[in-house]
């Protein structure tokens, strides 16, 4: 049988959106190509319910492995022994840092192809064919696995989670971790830092890039946030140089926006970026070299200096509510 | 000890990047230059040995790559790294990540590294990955995307972005650690350093030197076969300003946000 295997991340008895949405797809695929979908899971006592509520996207069969969470090595491990129990033909990970992690260390351990950034999936003479946009999205290029298995590793938010209503058995399995899986040791996990701030409701966000040049800069972009009665967002960039609270991040490591409008200012537009962004109804950039690829996707693009543009924007919008 | 910092020509920015239709290769003519990111990896290395919590004797840049992408070990070379190896080798062209990974640790290996640095993504193939590739070939622990390293008691105590937050792990050598730009700022390298980057030792190694089997590098060996390149589909091209004068720039804003009932 050449069924398709999901890593399903959880954290805190949740799991993952991504994960859910790899899940869906999976199972999509599975029946499409005439086979099951499974899930596997590992982390230090996961519950009967938390596995199995994976049933509900798809998923027939639940791997549930006793290891430590946060760390992909041990997820290899853990892959490969359920690869050579259920003999899948492809494994399959939703958005985000672990998958990128896991999927290559098991394209390693298998000498298997793996291909990331993935945002469609599709069945082409009953094999997968993944299609992974290339080039800053310049192209789509499709890619065909030669290799028993195929690793598959999805764009964030590419598979769009559905519930099914189905249902899963749990199979415990037991795996005997290399020696260096176990070396990592997680000290800390999920550290908040900077001020809790709530992006993903606000329908107006001002994001700040790098092209912001400094943490006080981030104050021109509060108060244009709040004359059009918005919240400011960062990018990881700046987040991770202490400019911005990590709670405001959109993108990979960030969260996912789609707010009515989406005003970027300093931000270049990389993939990373984009992935959280791109669903919001208008974008505006400014930007101050014309070449930025986020001029690419803007609804708006205005090619110009933020220290300039902004605060004069601010008055205009204060300006034209008053009115 | 020993740190390899793993570097890669890229096409420079401005150039104009795209895929043979022939081949599915990115075409690797035009000018080049050192990947940005290897310079946060090498900055890295440099910082360990200078810090002193480690006896680092000796920083190794290793690439693979055609003939130019030597320009990338020199550059390595000036910003502090102590010999070069150059990994070429007609039949490694066209590998993907699992045959790059794999070629890559097969030299790694004739070093014997207690720690291995890398950039967390090139430039050109966005890949993300090369780091989880050869950890696993080198049976060795490993973490991508740290944006800081201190040592503790030998082993590295490593922090990252993760999905639920900032997570701290604390990992022992050897090990392949690939690095974010939020880790450091890298230095310039001096003219100095520039002019004796030429003296210092680089070593060309074919794919048969590193003992690489040849079934499992280069295109025509990819697991992952990329076969069609489509466009995506077109989106609409937005309006551009260029903002000269900076009254007239704001207005024309304001208009553009009236219009979609952005201030109400």
């Amino acid at each position: 049988m050449s069924g398709i295997l999901v890593y399903a991340l959880h954290y805190e008895g949740a799991f993952n959106k991504n994960s859910l949405g790899a899940v869906s797809e999976g199972a999509r695929l599975a029946s499409e190509l005439g086979t099951e979908c499974h899930a596997i899971v590992v982390g230090e006592g996961v519950s009967d319910e938390l596995a199995a509520s994976l049933g509900a996207y798809g998923a027939s069969k639940v791997y549930r492995v006793e290891g430590p969470e946060g760390l992909a090595q041990p997820v290899v491990d853990a892959m490969e022994a359920a690869i050579a129990a259920g003999g899948h033909g492809y494994a399959l990970f939703g958005g985000g840092l672990l998958g990128f992690e896991i999927g290559a260390g098991l394209a390693a351990r298998l000498d298997a192809g793996v291909c990331m950034e993935v945002t469609n999936v599709r069945v082409e003479g009953g094999k997968l064919v993944a299609e992974r946009p290339i080039l800053q999205d310049s192209q789509i290029s499709s890619v065909h696995y030669r290799s028993d298995v195929g690793v598959i590793i999805g764009r964030l938010n590419a598979f769009e989670i559905k519930q099914t209503g189905g249902t899963a058995t749990v199979e415990d399995l037991s795996v005997e971790f290399k020696a260096h899986s176990l070396q990592a040791k997680m000290l800390q996990r999920g550290e908040q830092r900077g001020a809790d701030v709530n992006i993903e409701d606000a329908d107006i966000l001002v994001a700040g890039g790098r092209g912001l040049g400094n943490a006080e800069s981030f104050q021109l972009l509060e108060d244009l946030a709040g004359a059009l009665g918005g919240a400011v967002a960062a990018t990881r960039a700046v987040v991770d140089a202490g400019w911005y609270s990590y709670s405001a991040q959109i993108g990979q490591t960030g969260k996912t926006v789609a707010p009515k409008l989406y005003l970027a200012a300093g931000i270049s537009g990389a993939i990373q970026h984009k992935v959280g962004m791109q669903g919001s109804e208008n974008i505006v950039a400014i930007n101050k070299d014309a070449n930025a690829p986020i001029f690419e996707f803007s609804d708006l693009g205005v090619v110009g200096k933020l220290e300039q543009i902004v605060p004069k924007l601010t008055e205009a919008v204060k300006a034209r509510k008053g009115a | 000890m020993k740190i390899c910092v793993l570097v890669k020509s890229v096409p420079e920015a401005g150039v104009t990047k795209r895929i043979n239709p022939s081949t599915g290769r990115l075409e690797r003519g035009g000018e080049t230059r050192d990947n940005p990111f290897d310079t946060h990896a090498i900055e890295a290395a440099m910082q360990l040995k200078e810090g002193g919590e480690l006896q680092v004797d000796e920083i190794v840049a290793v690439t693979m790559g055609p003939e130019a992408a030597a320009k990338a070990l020199r550059k390595a070379v000036s910003l502090g790294a102590d010999r070069s190896i150059h990994l070429s080798d007609e039949a490694l062209a066209g590998s993907d990540v699992n045959g790059t990974g794999y070629a890559l640790a097969r030299v790694l290996a004739t070093e014997s590294p207690d720690l291995v640095l890398l950039g967390q993504q090139s430039d050109d193939g966005e890949c993300y990955t090369i780091g989880a590739v050869v950890a696993d070939h080198l049976q060795m622990p490993s973490l991508t995307q740290v944006i800081k390293i201190d040592v503790e008691g030998g082993a590295l105590r490593c922090e990252r972005q993760a999905e639920y937050g900032y997570d701290t792990v604390s990992i022992p050598l050897p090990a392949v650690i690939s690095v974010g730009d939020a880790i450091n700022e890298p230095r310039y390298p001096s003219l100095k350093a520039i002019m004796g980057a030429k003296k210092k030792p680089l070593e060309t190694k074919s794919a048969a030197d590193a003992g690489i089997e040849a079934d499992r590098v280069g295109y025509d060996h990819a697991r992952a076969h990329c076969a069609e390149f489509a466009e995506p589909p077109a989106k609409a091209a937005g309006q551009i300003i260029e903002d000269e004068d900076t009254s007239e720039t704001v207005e024309k804003i304001v208009a553009w946000l009236d219009e979609r009932k952005l201030l109400a």
